[in-house]
């Protein structure tokens, strides 16, 4: 399998199944991973990242499970690959940023994607649609018990896993739930909900990664806590927390829909019109706009498109995948104009 | 006045900031002030954060930073304040006894409930129980009670008891290297 291969289809997180998928978008585990004894990566001299890579690489060799992956070394892909797995939610920025000594896997669905010498030594990473965390762990707890079989993990009987950054100490599990919640949003009660959620111990950030702005009114939850905590625990008790927003955000979507319907319908319906007309667009507008029309699916405003073409589109009209799609370099306005395009032909059907 | 940063919006917030001992002045609008709040946020990262929590109250003996050093990879605990990331695994039991606290203080806890490796079992080891009577001596501890009612005066700003706790500290430290 090669990158190429994977522009013509998108990943299964983006399938728009699996419970309350009308809210939530994908379910996201992590689990952060070391060898004893070699340094962490960023300690690391260049012979030992190469040797991490060997060791995983044998880990990985060694099962069937790995078979149809596909593991790249990050510094022979260009640019242009690297930010497109970035755009993927497959990898990190930091990951591209070093390139030297660095690996990815990444599985055929992907469904898993391995990074090899980040900031750890392996940060394994499984989604899915939908709310299924604890389905997630259950596939990445799979594959975490393939690979100790193989590496010797660096694990402290008190401390567990150990980490290079002590807030990852333990079970070095991250736990991330993406949330599209419009309704909350327009009727301004989502700082109220952020609020909440950063009194109980978790952290909310925007759809395109750390750093970045809430953009399409999506929100990302995590855990912060790794250690005291089982790995089941401190899922549940994200669960328990994303019925809740879940909850809050169907209220707040049938509250609209009695007190202002016809001016929820004009939204959607421009928001629909404008993505299906535009000729050039950004990003930005873009995002929004296919943010009204998701909810517009959701609420039944708009009945004939299919949400897995909404939720790939928010991943189809990123700069690296347009010129991935046109298969050459393009400028700002060139990217806005086959964004319309890409758009228009994905609506149009 | 207009906004340095935009230079379009009219200037409502002035800050002051002092970089390597030399003062300058901006004057800058609301919107170019929350943009630069969550840069600075960003920029007063983990690393820091995690300096801070890590030896709060505490004096670090320059011999003891000296000493304190991971045989296998290197690292200096002195750095890992410094960047707020340990250099291997073998770091945390070179750093066991400052890692203790500072798991605590992140976490909540410092002792795993997690899974672990195919093939090695975590009973609740004699060095594991060991260690959690030591942390919880330490706590006990009327020192480190003291620091702690310290961090928590100063984070809920109430200076006049920090003040008072500070020098209560400082006695008893005295106290210490006297016997």
């Amino acid at each position: 399998m090669t990158i190429d291969e994977l522009i013509n289809h998108t990943g299964e997180w983006l399938k728009g199944t699996g419970p309350q998928s009308h809210i939530v978008m994908s379910s996201r585990v992590r689990l952060a991973r070391n060898v004893e004894r070699i340094p962490f990566p960023a300690k690391a001299s260049k012979k030992e990242l190469v040797e991490i890579i060997k060791i995983a690489k044998e880990a990985f060799d060694a099962s069937e499970y790995f078979k149809d992956a596909m593991f790249l070394k990050i510094n022979e892909m260009d640019t242009l690959d690297q930010q497109f797995l970035i755009e993927r939610h497959l990898m990190s920025h930091d990951h591209a940023a070093t390139s030297e000594g660095r690996a990815i896997l990444v599985s055929k669905e992907e469904v898993l994607s391995i990074m090899v010498n980040e900031e750890d030594h392996l940060r394994i990473q499984v989604m899915q649609s939908g709310s299924q965390l604890a389905e997630t762990w259950k596939i990445i707890n799979m594959i975490d018990d393939i690979l100790s079989n193989k590496i010797p993990y660096a694990y402290d009987a008190s401390w567990g896993y150990l980490t290079a950054c002590p807030t990852n100490t333990g079970t070095g599990i991250r736990g991330s739930v993406m949330l599209h919640l419009p309704a909350l949003v327009m009727t301004k009660q989502i700082n109220k909900v952020l609020e909440a959620i950063a009194k109980l111990s978790f952290t909310s950030r925007g759809f395109y990664g750390e750093g970045t702005q809430a953009t399409g009114n999506f929100f990302q939850i995590s855990n912060q806590v790794s250690l005291g905590h089982s790995e089941e625990d401190v899922l549940q008790n994200m669960n328990g927390l994303v019925g809740q927003i879940v909850e809050q955000e169907e209220q707040a979507r049938q509250a609209l829909l009695l007190q202002n319907r016809s001016i929820l319908e004009d939204k959607i319906c421009r928001s629909h019109g404008i993505l299906k007309n535009a000729h050039i667009i950004s990003s930005q507008e873009t995002v929004d706009l296919l943010s009204m029309v998701r909810l517009g699916i959701d609420v039944g405003v708009i009945k004939d498109i299919k949400k897995q073409t909404i939720n790939e589109l928010f991943i189809m009209i990123q700069p690296a995948h347009l010129q991935k799609l046109e298969r050459k370099k393009l400028n700002t306005l060139e990217r806005d104009v086959k964004r319309a395009s890409v758009i228009r032909s994905k609506l149009g059907l | 006045m207009i906004c340095d940063v935009c230079k379009k919006k009219k200037a409502s917030v002035h800050l002051t900031e002092i970089v390597d001992g030399k003062m300058a002045e901006m004057h800058i609008c609301e919107d170019c002030a929350r943009e630069r709040s969550v840069q600075m946020e960003q920029q007063f990262g983990l690393a820091d954060l995690l300096a801070g929590l890590s030896d709060f109250g505490k004096q670090i003996k320059t011999e003891d930073k000296v000493k304190l050093q991971c045989a296998n990879c290197g690292l200096g605990y002195d750095d890992f304040r410094k960047f707020g990331r340990l250099g291997c695994s073998e770091c945390y039991n070179a750093f066991r006894t400052h890692l203790a606290s500072l798991l605590k203080k992140i976490h909540g806890s410092n002792q795993h409930l997690g899974k672990h490796p195919v093939g090695r079992v975590t009973p609740p080891s004699a060095a594991a129980k060991k260690e959690a009577k030591a942390v919880k001596e330490a706590k006990e501890d009327s020192l480190q009670e003291l620091k702690n009612q310290l961090q928590q005066a100063v984070l809920s700003e109430r200076f006049e008891q920090a003040a008072i706790l500070r020098d209560k500290i400082r006695i008893l430290e005295k106290k210490e290297k006297a016997v």
